[in-house]
C-alpha cells in the first residue's frame, strides 16, 4: 500500500506573533510542524503496520527548513521523504495544496493523510484541496482508520461526542483530527542518526493555484473584553483565587 | 452571477445547528445590502427545513443525502453553485462544513476565507487565524466568494423564521459514490458526564504530561470538581474523549470554569465561553483565553495548583 502524508509548516503561535505590513512578518517567526500533521503521521505509520506498504512524507519547503520536521516523520515511521522547494513563506494553502497535488500524483497512492487544519488556514485546509485537485474524496476530522483490501473505514467526528462512520473505496485523502494512538516519541539519537543518513527528494513546484485573497490587514484581536488580571508571585496568584472561589461560594 | 447570499446548513438528528441559523442572518443583512437574495440550502431529509428567516430555502433531498456523506453533499453543492452563480456561499467551520468549503473553492476555483467572524459589505471577511492570536481581515478577488463561518459569530435570533422551502431533487446524480455512511457513532458512555458539572477543573496542553494530570484531579477533589481538557490533552492520550471540552468535544456551561494551561483557540472557547466564572492560569500573558476570561493570571500553573492545595 502506498500511504502518503502531506504536512505543512506553519509559523508557531507559541510567541507571539510580529506583523508586517498586512500579513504576518514570515522572517521573525519560527516555523514549526502543523500539530495535526503529528497525529496524520502516526496514523500513517499505525496503517503501515497493520497491512504493510510504504509511507512518504511530503511538503513544501518554505523557509529551506523542512529537512528537520522530515527527519522526525522519518524517525516516527516514514519511509520515503520528499520536499517541495517551495521557498515562499507565504504560500497559501492553496498554492501549497496544489504543488503537495502535483508531487503526489506520481506516487500511485493508495491513502493520502493530512492534517484535518492548521492555525494558519485562512484560505482552508490542504487536505480537502488536495482531494479536489486529485479527484479523490475526502473526509476530515478523521479519528479512526482501518484498511482492508483497497476499502477503508474511517470514523469521523462531529460535535458532543458524536460521530459517523464511513467506508470508502480508496484512494482517497483523509484529514486526521486524531489517531487511534497519540504519536510515538522519537529519541533524539534516532533522529540524529536518520539526519546524517537520509536522503530527502527534492522536488520542483509545479502548477499553479492561489487563495485569491487580498490581506487588507493582520493584527492581534481588539478585546471586547478582558479578565481581571490577578497579579502576583504564584503564591499570591492561589491566594487570590482561592478567596475568590470561597467568596462565591465555589470553595 | 447574482448578488445572492447561499447558506449551506447543516443538521443532524432532525435539528439545525445554531450556526445555520446565525448565516442565515448575517446573509439576509448582506443579500439586502447587495440588492439580492438569502438562500438557505439544506440538503438532506429527516428535517423540517420551514425554519428559516431566509428570502428562500432550496431544500434538496434524495436517499443518498440522508446522512451526512462529503462526497455526496459535495457534489450537490458543487452543481448547485455553479448553476445559481451566488455572489457568496457560506458555510459553517464545523465537522461538515470543513469538509466542504475549501473543496468547493479548489473545485471551482474561487476564493475561500476560513475561521471567519465577520464578513462586511464589500465583502472583506475578518478572519480569527493563528489560534486565536490574529484577526486577519482578508477581500476575496473576483465575483465570487466562500465562506467557512466560526459558529458564534452572529445572533442566532436572526435567522429564525418560517420561509417556505422548495424542495428539489439532486441536480447531479449520485450513484456510484464511492462514500459509504456506514453508522452512527454515540458518544462513549460510561465516564462522568462534563456537561453536567457544576465546577470544572480544565487542564490544556501546559499540564505537559500524563503524570501531571494528578495534580488537577487532586486540586478538583478539594473543592469538588470534575477534570475537563483541550483537545491536545486528548490527543495525547492523557485524558478520555469524554472530557474535551470544545468544538469537537462538549459544549460546558458550568458555574466554575478554572483552566490551568489553556490558552484558548477559538475551537475550545466555543464549548466554554458562557461559562459563569472563568479563571484562566496560563504562561502566556498574550494568550486569546485573557479576553474571554473572568480573572486571569500570568504564572505557572503548577506553582498555582500546588499552593491552591496548601490552602485548601
Amino acid at each position: 500500500m502506498n500511504i502518503v502524508v502531506a504536512i505543512k509548516h506553519i509559523p508557531s503561535i507559541a510567541d507571539d506573533l510580529p506583523v508586517k505590513g498586512n500579513n504576518v512578518d514570515f522572517d521573525s517567526v519560527d516555523f514549526v510542524l502543523n500539530e495535526f500533521d503529528e497525529q496524520s503521521i502516526e496514523q500513517a505509520a499505525l496503517v503501515k503496520e497493520a497491512v504493510g506498504g510504504t509511507v512518504t512524507v511530503v511538503g513544501v519547503d518554505l523557509i529551506g527548513e523542512l529537512d528537520n520536521v522530515l527527519h522526525l516523520a522519518l524517525a516516527k515511521g516514514a519511509d520515503k521523504a520528499v520536499k517541495i522547494t517551495g521557498d515562499n513563506p507565504a504560500a497559501d494553502s492553496h498554492m501549497q495544496a496544489k504543488w503537495l497535488a502535483e508531487a503526489i500524483k506520481g506516487m500511485s497512492a493508495d491513502i493520502i493523510f493530512a492534517g484535518v487544519q492548521a492555525s494558519n488556514d485562512l484560505d482552508g485546509q490542504v487536505g480537502a484541496m488536495i482531494a479536489a485537485y486529485l479527484d479523490m474524496p475526502y473526509i476530515g476530522g478523521v479519528s479512526s482508520v482501518e484498511v482492508s483490501d483497497h476499502t477503508v473505514t474511517v470514523n469521523k467526528e462531529f460535535a458532543g461526542g458524536v460521530g459517523a462512520k464511513y467506508s470508502v473505496s480508496l484512494p482517497m485523502v483523509v484529514g486526521v483530527q486524531a489517531s487511534v494512538k497519540p504519536p510515538r516519541y522519537a529519541p533524539v539519537s534516532k533522529v540524529r542518526q536518520i539526519a546524517q543518513t537520509a536522503t530527502i527528494e527534492k522536488v520542483a513546484p509545479t502548477g499553479e493555484a492561489s487563495a485569491g485573497l487580498a490581506f487588507k490587514k493582520m493584527a492581534p484581536p481588539v478585546a471586547t473584553g478582558h479578565a481581571e488580571m490577578i497579579e502576583g508571585s504564584s503564591k499570591e496568584v492561589a491566594a487570590k483565587i482561592v478567596e475568590l472561589l470561597k467568596s462565591k461560594g465555589l470553595a | 452571477m447574482s448578488n445572492d447570499v447561499f447558506v449551506i446548513t447543516e443538521h443532524m438528528d432532525g435539528k439545525f445547528s445554531d450556526v445555520s441559523f446565525e448565516m442565515v442572518g448575517k446573509a439576509k443583512e448582506l443579500a439586502s445590502a447587495w440588492g439580492g437574495q438569502a438562500a438557505a440550502v439544506v440538503v438532506g431529509g429527516g428535517v423540517s427545513s420551514n425554519v428559516f428567516a431566509s428570502d428562500s430555502t432550496i431544500h434538496i433531498d434524495d436517499a443518498a443525502l440522508s446522512q451526512f456523506n462529503p462526497e455526496a453533499y459535495g457534489k450537490v453543492i458543487e452543481a448547485l453553485v455553479k448553476e445559481k452563480s451566488p455572489k457568496l456561499v457560506m458555510f459553517g467551520w464545523t465537522a461538515s462544513g470543513m469538509d466542504l468549503a475549501a473543496w468547493l473553492s479548489a473545485r471551482l476555483g474561487k476564493p475561500c476565507a476560513a475561521y471567519v467572524k465577520n464578513i462586511g459589505a464589500d465583502l472583506t471577511m475578518s478572519c480569527q487565524a493563528y489560534g486565536g492570536k490574529m484577526i486577519a481581515d482578508v477581500a476575496p478577488e473576483g465575483d465570487m466568494a466562500i465562506a467557512a463561518v466560526l459558529a458564534g459569530s452572529f445572533p442566532v435570533e436572526a435567522g429564525q423564521g418560517s420561509t417556505a422551502a422548495t424542495t428539489m431533487a439532486s441536480p447531479v446524480s449520485l450513484d456510484g459514490l464511492k462514500v459509504k455512511f456506514v453508522e452512527a457513532i454515540e458518544p462513549a458512555g460510561g465516564d462522568v458526564d462534563i456537561t453536567s458539572q457544576v465546577k470544572l477543573v480544565s487542564i490544556g496542553r501546559g499540564i505537559g504530561s500524563k503524570d501531571n494530570v494528578e495534580l488537577a484531579e487532586e486540586l478538583a477533589g478539594k473543592i469538588g470538581a470534575t477534570v475537563s481538557c483541550s483537545r491536545p490533552v486528548v490527543d495525547a492520550g492523557w485524558l478520555p474523549r469524554t472530557r474535551q471540552v470544545g468544538k469537537s468535544g462538549l459544549k460546558v456551561k458550568p458555574k466554575l470554569y478554572l483552566m490551568l494551561g489553556i490558552s484558548g483557540a477559538p475551537e475550545h472557547l466555543e464549548g466554554m465561553k458562557s461559562a459563569e466564572l472563568i479563571i484562566a492560569v496560563n504562561t502566556d500573558k498574550k494568550a486569546p483565553i485573557f479576553n474571554v476570561a473572568h480573572y486571569g493570571a500570568t504564572a505557572d500553573l503548577f506553582e498555582v495548583a500546588e499552593a491552591m492545595l496548601e490552602l485548601l
